[in-house]
């Protein structure tokens, strides 16, 4: 019976950091699939969301779930402005400019939400209905874990059947499986890209107000959880949204697991695991074979 | 006949800059002003300049030229630079400020090698000014509110066993020493000791809580950085419902900051620290220290334990000014702050002229809701606690 209480536990607060992890990260792999450009301003998107999200709470008073919807729809515009003021010039640019071009913005969105909203955390309240325990039969758990582990389950399964069934999620696939050739067959690359671009930045707003309960919310946010969001990316594979979803999960659950158990090694095993990984299989556990 | 030239224009020269200068003294002020630090800075920061505007009168005739530099993080390597460059380019006759204690010790060879009195504003770990003899500290050492708050879990609030988890860097370590020793030698027992991540970045305490929540212990002791640190680790105690499981969470006061305390709101209800300071204590300066901040920077904000550190540590810098008469000379300096006595927000203050350290009271302060705010009422309070490390003589306290 501890047993069992034991491993609920380890795994419901596991998969519910994953679930955080995997919707933040999704569109990160997916945009460096489809262009092999190197965002490391996704997790700037993330912050920027969150604090829009938080925003739209406190000064406009908007509930939760709707400041969610909210803060999706303006990262997603604010990113597209982005993506054709600036991204678009640098796709064909070597992948050491696009770095140091998205390092630089990431310190530009840090540097301006200091400047607006101080370097202070944002407290981001969730609704009373969500907050507490939760009785789950064997073990009581906070709530709002559960919760999320719902959503993200809703979600993976949504962003599965848009990438399968759907006609732009068959574009994407071919054109991450081979751009050329994609292309050649009419499939307009540059507006494809545009919409995942936005789609996944909306994706990150979201992971950024649903993930602050426990990842904080500080203008720190864009960099601090970036090295997170690219080992779920390397270890999942580029692309692949099913991919993503299982390397969230085990990196979570991983993470959660030995913080509990070892926590004197803090996160160097995560990090230790990783390297031993992709010296196994560069391509991430989940990715498509080099070609 | 050449080296005597040279040498008549550099006295000559130095005579000028030094009659130039004579009124201004350089205070030369490392914070962390960006990064994970930057709200700390802002706090210490605000609490120096507002000690200066409020005190005008007791500056002058002397002018203070505040030199201020960013040591982005708690890492080390840029706080020493930062000292460094202070002090070999700036020319700068006092140094003031460190955050995070990896700076102060970081810097401690500089600051011997640079001969300039170093007032340290917050970092706390204990042995820290045994590190340099120029250190003088008008913050706190962990094992103020650390011993004091193991005695007082098992006699005031009859706990027989606890978790401590600290963040794992050199205050946290310092911390869980302070608070095991004394828990343990009035009848306690520390079950689990869990380090919770670094203090460069905020992690999710949840692994750590349920550990600390499948040991049962009557008490769980927590260091972790003030600021973020601390609002994360009162949501997460809340949200794993190890209150209703009967674990009392208890700490330096790091873990109610002010800043803080209100957006914690309810979840903070019942938390019991050991600390020298916060913005409720009941005391004529507290109320004046509390109105000025307020009426400087805003209704919404208040000061905090660091904010004081700053206003206490420029009290200090300016006493030292005055007395020496604008000259500030490292030795001369020493010896005017130690055994000074000053009438803090925190209550009455002295520099221990043995250590260098501070001597204040120490409260033990229960979160409580009040008219509609979560409200810190006191519930204990111990006269003039010193450094237990150094006075113990303890591992790295005692003299080399």
């Amino acid at each position: 019976m501890i047993f069992g209480v034991d491993v609920a536990s380890m795994l419901l607060g596991g998969v519910a950091a994953g679930m955080v992890l995997f919707i933040v990260s999704v569109g990160l792999s997916v945009t460096m699939g489809l262009m092999g450009f190197v965002n490391l301003a996704h997790g700037g998107f993330a912050m920027l969301g969150g604090y829009a999200i938080a925003q739209a709470m406190k000064v406009w008073g908007v509930g939760f779930v709707p400041a969610l919807l909210l803060g999706f729809v303006v990262t997603a515009a604010a990113s597209v402005v982005l993506e054709r003021l600036l991204y678009a010039r640098l796709y064909r640019a070597t992948e050491l400019d696009q770095v140091l071009f998205t390092i630089g913005l990431v310190f530009m969105m840090i540097a301006s939400v200091t400047l607006r909203f101080g370097p202070e955390n944002q407290p981001l309240a969730l609704p009373p209905m969500l907050q507490g325990q939760i009785n789950l039969g064997i073990i009581h758990y906070r709530t709002y874990s559960v919760v999320l582990i719902l959503v993200g389950v809703v979600i993976v399964s949504g962003l599965w059947l848009g990438f399968e069934r759907t006609r732009i999620g068959a574009q994407i696939r071919a054109a991450v499986d081979n751009r050329r050739m994609a292309e050649s067959l009419g499939i307009n690359i540059a507006r494809l890209f545009t919409i995942t671009f936005a789609f996944g930045s909306g994706m990150a707003a979201l992971g950024g107000g649903l993930g602050a309960e426990f990842l904080g919310l500080d203008p720190q946010y864009a960099l601090k959880y970036l090295v997170y969001f690219l080992i779920v990316v390397a270890v999942g594979g580029l692309g692949r949204v099913t991919g993503v979803f299982y390397a969230a999960l085990l990196i979570g659950v991983l993470d959660f697991v030995l913080k509990k158990y070892v926590p004197q090694g803090g996160t160097a095993f995560v990090y230790a695991l990783t390297i031993l990984l992709l010296l196994w299989r560069p391509q991430g556990l989940f990715g498509a074979k080099a070609t | 006949m050449m080296k005597r030239i040279i040498a008549v224009t550099v006295a000559a020269l130095a005579l000028t800059t030094a009659r130039a200068h004579a009124q201004e003294v350089k205070v030369g002020v490392n914070l962390p002003y960006t990064g994970i630090g930057a709200e700390f800075a802002q706090l210490v920061d605000r609490g120096m300049e507002l000690y200066l505007k409020l005190n005008a009168d007791k500056v002058r005739p002397y002018k203070l030229t505040l030199i201020k530099r960013d040591v982005k993080d708690p890492g080390g390597a840029n706080a020493k630079i930062a000292v460094q460059e202070l002090l070999t380019q700036d020319n700068v006759d006092i140094l003031a400020g460190w955050i995070y204690s990896p700076n102060a010790i970081a810097s401690a060879p500089i600051v011997s090698a640079g001969k300039k009195l170093a007032v340290i504003m917050n970092a706390g770990t204990a042995h820290i000014t045994t590190m340099s003899p120029y250190y003088v500290r008008t913050s706190f050492s962990m094992w103020h509110a650390g011993y004091a708050m193991g005695e007082a879990a098992t006699k005031l609030l009859n706990a027989k066993s606890a978790v401590v988890g600290y963040t794992d860097f050199p205050p946290g370590k310092d911390s869980l020493a302070a608070f095991k020793r004394s828990f343990e030698s009035t009848g306690g027992k520390v079950v689990d000791e869990i380090p919770m991540g670094g203090a460069g970045a905020v992690p999710d305490f949840t692994p750590f809580f349920q550990r600390a929540k499948d040991k049962k212990p009557d008490v769980f002791f927590v260091f972790v950085p003030a600021g973020d640190h601390a609002a994360a680790v009162v949501k997460t105690y809340a949200a794993l419902g190890m209150r209703e499981a009967g674990i009392k969470l208890i700490g330096p006061g790091d873990i109610t900051q002010d800043t803080k305390l209100q957006a914690m709101g309810a979840a903070a209800v019942g938390l019991i620290t050991m600390h020298h300071y916060h913005a409720d204590l009941d005391n004529p300066e507290n109320k004046r220290f509390v109105e000025a901040w307020k009426k400087e920077y805003g209704a919404t904000t208040t000061p905090d334990f660091m904010a004081v550190g700053g206003y206490d540590g420029m009290a200090a810098i300016v006493h030292v000014v005055q007395t020496l008469k604008g000259k500030v000379d490292a030795e001369k300096a020493l010896e005017a702050l130690k055994g000074w006595k000053f009438a803090s927000p925190r209550g009455p203050i002295s520099i221990d002229p043995v250590t260098r350290d501070i001597v204040m009271n120490e409260y033990l302060s229960e979160a409580v809701m009040k008219d509609g705010r979560v409200f810190q009422k006191v519930i204990g309070k111990i006269d003039g606690v010193k450094d237990a490390c150094k006075e113990q003589k303890i591992g790295p306290c005692a003299p080399k």
